[in-house]
């Protein structure tokens, strides 16, 4: 049987000592999990160390850890898969530390309610039913519910919000759980009050433009929910539908780059800062571009931007890719495609191929 | 190898040294450069954010302008250029429908894109492509005695699945191994992985400058002599910005950041000018004076 050497992270706020590693070996199958591993060092050798569990099967979301630097739940993480994730030279060792972003209570117990759970409240995470409610089934489309059920899947483990990357700078973003949630009830169609919800989410500071787009939360969520893209539609539905302006700029910056990439097919740097404050003359555009002159004069003396460039518009984009946003920015409705809904081809042996000669032609 | 090549934006705007530094790297690792000249922007997400089928239709119009030519791949310098593509590339290869529809959007142009395209960051290509051993053979001035920090950016080491990370593949180690590869000594510390903050500077500057600060100060405590990165937005963070974010997080900062190119470059035995290493904010000294003294010692002996 192979062996393991636990390192895990110990640490009791109130004891006024400092946090340690406490280092154990065990002899388990490489199919055993992280949490069957902490059970037993906790059954066999010392009782005193804290994890929060419950059903073992990566349903109740209790066990939300991080394993060699990754979070996750420890209960559907095998063993040889989190020895993997530590180095590249098959060292079988495993460091297991308590998510981040969340105060420690006790050794591998996060406070959830501090921070997880206030953000979560924060977002109304109920159905505010249309009026009139029906006396029967409330009909819903097929493609509206299955959508939403990608966020449904979330078990409030904190994986995600363990290693948010905004959060970790900014403590006051909403963060992917709670946005993800949020999108729960503005993707369903049951839902009247979609305007109120974005508009209290864009205009919160830390709301949805304040997402860095960094995908750690995609990687770390052990459903499949996806939180970044969440994050994403809301801010399709709220600048697109709703052109909602934010406290962050985030729509004014959005239509700003848009705008500048029709004009220009490539982005065009130097007219891109000043109009996503609202143009050169904005009230809120001259303090910003007052602060950036100094990083700009830098830039200007090393020749690494040079006045030709930032003034005049040397990229010239061809007329169809103007033709291109014209026409698609003119459809009455948005096309998307949603693969959680319609899924990969490839993953359905029924599903048709492309046929060859097609793709012979075009290749 | 040909490949047809995306340069991206801001590698031909606001950070023209690693277009500059890309061209002169190429023929010395026998890559030949067909530059996409009619491509637009890859839409950097934003697009994606507010028209799905509009970022799609401008990454498969690119998509099918490189499958135009006689490329063996596509290859971009810049890490959102791909995640951004190969996020709207999922979608198109998912499904014949959707893909049939975004084609006919370019229709007037007679362009067509064919599900199946290979397009990497010229990180993987280098690994990938032309490997490790025939890069290490190519070294004229190993980066001995330089401490490299790797800075992945976030848009190529993730989300894993799409970008097609795993064992086989370990993409997200391949800075490492290529630090190494060059002679130079890797150092770890805690930003490798975390986010640049760019794309949050024109809506939460705070947050987005402490990001880029704390990840230097990180690097400097580990005792690195400078950065590298596969992208030109966590550049513009890093360096052109590096002077405020060292106020943001009220230290000292002062660390040069490399392009990926230029560190290859250097490691091929090109000047750092040739580089455009002088264009950077942060003056790379530290560097230069590394491969002044290598260039001397090589001299002597």
């Amino acid at each position: 049987m192979p062996q393991y050497t636990l390192k895990i992270r110990r640490y009791d706020p109130q004891s006024g000592n400092a946090a340690y590693w406490d280092e154990h070996t065990i002899d388990m199958r490489e199919h055993n999990s992280v949490l069957d591993g902490i059970l037993k060092v906790k059954g066999d050798t010392d009782g005193s160390i804290g994890i929060r569990c419950s059903c073992q099967q990566g349903i109740c979301g209790s066990c939300g850890v991080r394993m060699n630097g990754k979070p996750g739940l420890a209960c559907n993480t095998h063993l040889d898969e989190a020895a993997r994730r530590g180095s590249s030279n098959g060292d079988a060792t495993i460091e297991v530390e308590p998510m981040g972003n969340m105060p420690v209570i006790r050794d591998l117990i996060v406070d959830m309610d501090a921070v997880h759970w206030k953000k979560i409240q924060r977002v109304t995470p109920w159905l505010i039913n249309k009026e009139p409610i029906p006396e029967r089934e409330y009909i819903v489309p097929h493609e509206n519910m299955i959508d939403v059920t990608q966020t449904m899947a979330c078990i409030q483990c904190g994986a995600c919000v363990s290693d948010c990357l905004s959060m970790e700078v900014d403590p006051g973003f909403i963060g992917p759980a709670a946005l993800a949630k949020a999108y729960r009830f503005v993707g369903d169609p049951r839902d009247a009050e979609h305007e109120q919800r974005l508009r209290d989410l864009a205009e919160d500071e830390h709301g949805i433009y304040d997402c860095t787009h960094c995908f750690n939360c995609i990687d770390a969520c052990p459903k499949g929910v996806d939180p970044m893209s969440q994050i994403m539609r809301l801010r399709r539905i709220s600048g697109s539908d709703y052109e909602i302006e934010d406290r962050n700029n985030g729509y004014r910056h959005e239509q700003a780059f848009v705008k500048n990439i029709r004009k220009n097919g490539l982005l065009h740097e130097a007219d891109l800062l000043p109009d996503s404050y609202g143009g050169k003359f904005h009230p809120r555009a001259v303090p910003e571009l007052l602060s950036s002159l100094p990083t700009i004069a830098t830039a200007l003396a090393r020749r690494k931007v040079t006045p030709a460039k930032a003034l005049l518009h040397r990229h010239k984009s061809p007329k169809e890719v103007k033709a291109l946003f014209d026409k698609i920015e003119g459809r009455e409705e948005r096309n998307e495609l949603n693969i959680y809904v319609t899924g990969h081809e490839d993953d359905d042996p029924a599903a048709e191929k492309p046929s060859a000669p097609e793709t012979e032609d075009t290749a | 190898m040909k490949v047809a090549y995306w340069p991206g934006c801001v590698s031909r705007g606001f950070t023209p040294e690693l277009h500059g530094s890309m061209a002169k790297v190429a023929p010395l690792l026998d890559i030949e450069l067909i530059e996409l000249d009619r491509a637009a922007c890859c839409g950097a997400g934003v697009i994606a954010e507010h028209n799905q089928e509009l970022a799609d239709t401008l990454n498969a119009r690119t998509f099918a302008l490189a499958q135009q030519t006689d490329g063996e791949l596509m290859m971009n310098i810049c890490s959102t250029c791909q995640g951004a593509q190969s996020e709207c590339q999922e979608r198109l290869d998912a499904n014949t429908a959707y893909r049939d529809h975004i084609n006919s959007n370019l229709e007037d142009e007679n362009l067509r894109y064919a599900k199946g395209l290979t397009n990497k960051n010229f990180l993987w290509l280098l690994v990938e492509e032309i490997g490790l051993d025939a890069l290490r053979e190519r070294v004229k001035r190993p980066l001995t005695d330089l401490r490299v920090g790797p800075f992945y950016g976030c848009y190529i080491v993730r989300p894993v699945n799409r970008l097609g990370i795993d064992e086989e593949h370990p993409r997200d180690r391949y800075l490492h191994t290529l630090i190494e590869a060059l002679g130079g000594t890797v150092v770890d510390y805690a930003g490798v992985y975390k986010c640049c903050g760019f794309p949050i500077v024109t809506m939460n500057k705070e947050a987005s400058l402490t990001q880029a600060g704390r990840h230097i100060g990180d690097a400097l405590d580990a005792q690195a002599d400078c950065l590298v990165v596969p992208c030109p937005l966590c550049h513009l963070n890093l360096d052109l910005q590096q002077p405020a974010a060292s106020k943001v997080v009220g230290r000292e900062l002062g660390l040069p950041v490399l392009h990926l190119p230029q560190l290859v470059g250097l490691a091929l035995g090109l000047e750092p000018k040739e580089l455009g290493m002088n264009r950077h904010i942060v003056r790379p000294t530290s560097v230069i004076d590394w491969s002044t003294a290598v260039v001397g010692h090589h001299a002597l002996t």
